[in-house]
């Protein structure tokens, strides 16, 4: 066993999974949405893709790529939130909430990228 | 190192930033998120939590220490005791990461990654035609120099990093990529541009042999079609390079023994490739001719072999001096040191006709010629120059002849690359004998004088003489005469300062010396001879339809559609002026 490995399957896994729970339930009820939990899970895609970098092999550069998409989508929908809430402040109405929860399930698509590639590098190993 | 350890470094690097920057991570989201959690009161005195904006917004400034103060409202004790708490935190998580950023840019091996990118991202955005140089020693240097005054890109590889700095106080023209690594190793070179499409050639110049002839064989593997030009001091190695087909071996002893052959036998001739073969900047002195007589010669080493059978050809007595003679042979050996009179006196100095000093130590050199001139003043004296650095010792006393490796080896590089006509020319004029060598120098150095003259090739193509080309692929081509196109392109009653001294033909015969009325055709290769002035009006001439027609007929061409018209030079038959 590889501690690393570990840390590292670790870190996606729990990514994806936050990100998931973020974005199941109605799409525009805020109370199906915890704004911690997308706290939590842009905390850990951001850990997750530091640990993505330096691999130079190209499952490696597909990886980091993954990870940045769902960085990128994470924070546009805090940005939605954080808009909303504290600028406008319109506060989570049906409509932002749509919008947040929306530009999460697309981070959630990049986890799942991210998890499926971890799932078919470790089926390649030999042992 | 190599150039993909030097890569990997990259990545390493980045892998030794993941600890600093998790770790920064993680004190923001504990601190953004305790901060939302303590409890605080609003104005009203109601008790409220900070919202995650506002608890990041916090966190933010007071972790970089700009600290714009409680917001929205003051805070209470229990939030003030986290942020205590997160304010510490920040500031070991930030020194933690600078430092690990600084640790970074501070190691060796980092900054030696970054400099070979930067290297090679200047040699892969190269959009000239450029020579690689390999070794920035002396020969290196004169090259470079020389390069850049005719106006030629190069790049170079220098396995001493001293050298490779030295570069920038050199103040040459244009920017240089240089970089400090060994050259032996192909993939330095690909960086280096061996295989870019603009390198025009490479030039192996470094002080081991070996790593000339590994160059060479990169070249040849590598880039089949590229010239490679290498020095080679052992006739070994120059044999090995040889074998896989190096068009131009060099090697400087064997050069200045051939050079010192023509010089004993056709002085006028040799003097005539001293001058066109010159370093750009520098002014020939004529020296005199190399007397026939018993000559003494101190220091048998590669050098000396090549001297001793250099005169031996040439029908040429020779009194050896060195520490270990062969004992078999007592009639041309002395043994001792060439700086003490005894020795020189046992050599019979005082009869000799000429000395050749050539150990490999310039004090011993400059000291065995001293002494041999205090003994017979008359001596012609051929002295070897080791180190560019003992240039004022060697100019203050005055040689008839002195050999710098160094410069022989440039002139030869910068003939072969730049004027490859020259070397045909200058075969053909060993050819012709000594009269007419002789004539040609006297009106040659009559018209430009002893300063090393500008010696160039002009190919009647498409890059080089558009203009002439398109005359000359007319329908019914004028005649060109070679002389009406060394008119001066701002008066055309007066020639411009340059002869043409070699016209090879497509065809492949060749002319030498065409005479003024040869008429120029396609694809005609053409060697001149002149100031660097003449060249660039030669250049306007040939690139310029305008200046062109001026040249050839006085007749200024309107410039511009407008202007063509009302000229009717449409109607105009060309030539018929």
């Amino acid at each position: 066993m590889n501690l690393e490995k570990v840390i590292f399957g670790f870190f996606i896994v729990l990514a994806a999974t936050l990100n998931f729970g973020f974005f199941i339930g109605e799409l525009d009820n805020p109370i199906h949405h915890d704004v911690y939990e997308l706290f939590a899970a842009i905390v850990v895609n951001l850990i997750a893709t530091v640990l993505k970098f330096g691999d130079r092999t190209h499952i490696g550069a597909i990886h980091l790529s993954t990870s940045l998409v769902a960085d990128l989508q994470l924070m546009a929908a805090a940005l939605v939130w954080g808009y909303s809430v504290h600028v406008t402040g319109a506060g989570m109405t049906p409509d932002i909430t749509a919008k947040v929860v929306s530009l999460s399930g697309g981070a959630l698509f990049a986890n799942v990228v991210s998890v499926v590639i971890l799932i078919a590098e470790t089926i390649m190993q030999k042992r | 190192m190599n150039p993909a350890a030097y890569e990997s470094t990259f990545f390493l690097a980045l892998r030794r930033m993941r600890a600093p920057l998790i770790t920064l991570i993680l004190i923001y989201a504990v601190s953004v998120a305790g901060l939302t959690l303590v409890p605080g009161v609003d104005a009203d005195g109601q008790p409220t939590h900070l919202s995650l904006f506002h608890a990041f917004y916090f966190i933010s400034y007071t972790a970089t220490t700009i600290g714009f103060g409680e917001i929205p409202y003051a805070f209470s004790d229990s939030q003030r005791l986290w942020v205590i708490f997160c304010i510490y935190l920040s500031v070991i998580g930030w020194a933690y990461s600078i430092g690990a950023l600084l640790a970074l840019f501070q190691d060796q091996n980092f900054r030696n990654a970054v400099r070979l990118q930067r290297f090679s991202r200047a040699v892969h955005h190269l959009r000239e035609p450029f020579y690689l140089v390999c070794g920035y020693g002396e020969t290196g240097q004169l090259i470079c120099r020389a390069l850049d005054q005719l106006g030629l890109r190069a790049v170079v590889v220098e396995v001493d990093e001293g050298r490779v700095s030295q570069l920038d106080l050199h103040g040459l023209s244009a920017d240089v990529p240089a970089l400090a690594a060994d050259a032996r190793q192909p993939e330095v070179l690909k960086l280096a541009g061996l295989t870019h499409h603009c390198c025009r050639g490479v030039i192996a110049l470094t002080n081991d042999d070996n790593a000339n002839l590994a160059i060479a064989i990169a070249a040849r593997l590598l880039a089949p079609g590229l010239p490679a030009l290498c020095r080679a001091e052992s006739a070994e190695t120059a044999n090995n390079m040889a074998s896989f087909g190096t068009r131009h071996i060099i090697n400087p002893f064997d050069k200045f023994g051939r050079y010192l052959a023509l010089a004993l036998h056709a002085p006028a001739a040799y003097h005539l490739l001293e001058w066109l073969t010159a370093v750009p900047g520098t002014v020939v002195e004529p020296h005199r001719d190399p007397p026939r007589g018993r000559w003494v010669l101190c220091g048998h080493g590669r050098f000396g072999k090549v001297m001793v059978s250099t005169l031996e050809q040439a029908a040429i007595p020779v009194t050896i001096i060195d520490h270990a003679p062969p004992v078999e042979d007592h009639e041309r050996w002395v043994r001792g040191d060439g700086a003490g009179a005894p020795a020189l006196l046992a050599a019979g100095i005082e009869e000799a006709v000429g000395i050749i000093a050539c150990t490999n130590d310039d004090v011993n050199n400059l000291s065995i010629v001293v002494t041999a001139r205090e003994l017979n003043p008359t001596l012609f004296v051929v002295l070897r120059q080791n180190l560019q650095a003992n240039q004022a010792l060697f100019d203050a006393f005055e040689s008839d002849f002195t050999v710098v490796p160094s410069q022989i080896i440039g002139r030869e590089c910068l003939a072969i690359l730049t004027t490859p006509l020259l070397v045909p020319f200058l075969g053909e004029i060993k050819q012709r004998g000594e009269a007419w060598a002789s004539t040609l120098l006297d009106q040659l150095t009559e018209r430009f004088g002893w300063e090393a003259p500008a010696v160039w090739s002009v190919h009647v193509d498409a890059a080089q003489a558009p203009a002439l080309l398109d005359l000359l692929g007319s329908a019914s081509p004028p005649p060109v005469p070679l002389g009406e196109l060394m008119r001066d392109p701002h008066d055309r009653s007066q020639e411009i300062e340059c002869r043409v001294l070699y016209l090879a033909r497509a065809d492949e015969s060749t002319v030498m010396l065409p005479h003024r009325h040869t008429p120029i055709q396609e694809s005609d290769r053409l060697l001149l001879v002149g100031r660097g002035a003449a060249r660039r009006d030669l250049d306007l001439t040939l690139h310029n339809e305008n200046t062109l027609a001026y040249v050839l007929w006085g007749r200024e061409i309107p410039g511009g559609w407008v202007w063509e018209r009302l000229a009717g030079r449409h109607a105009r038959a060309p030539g018929s002026s």
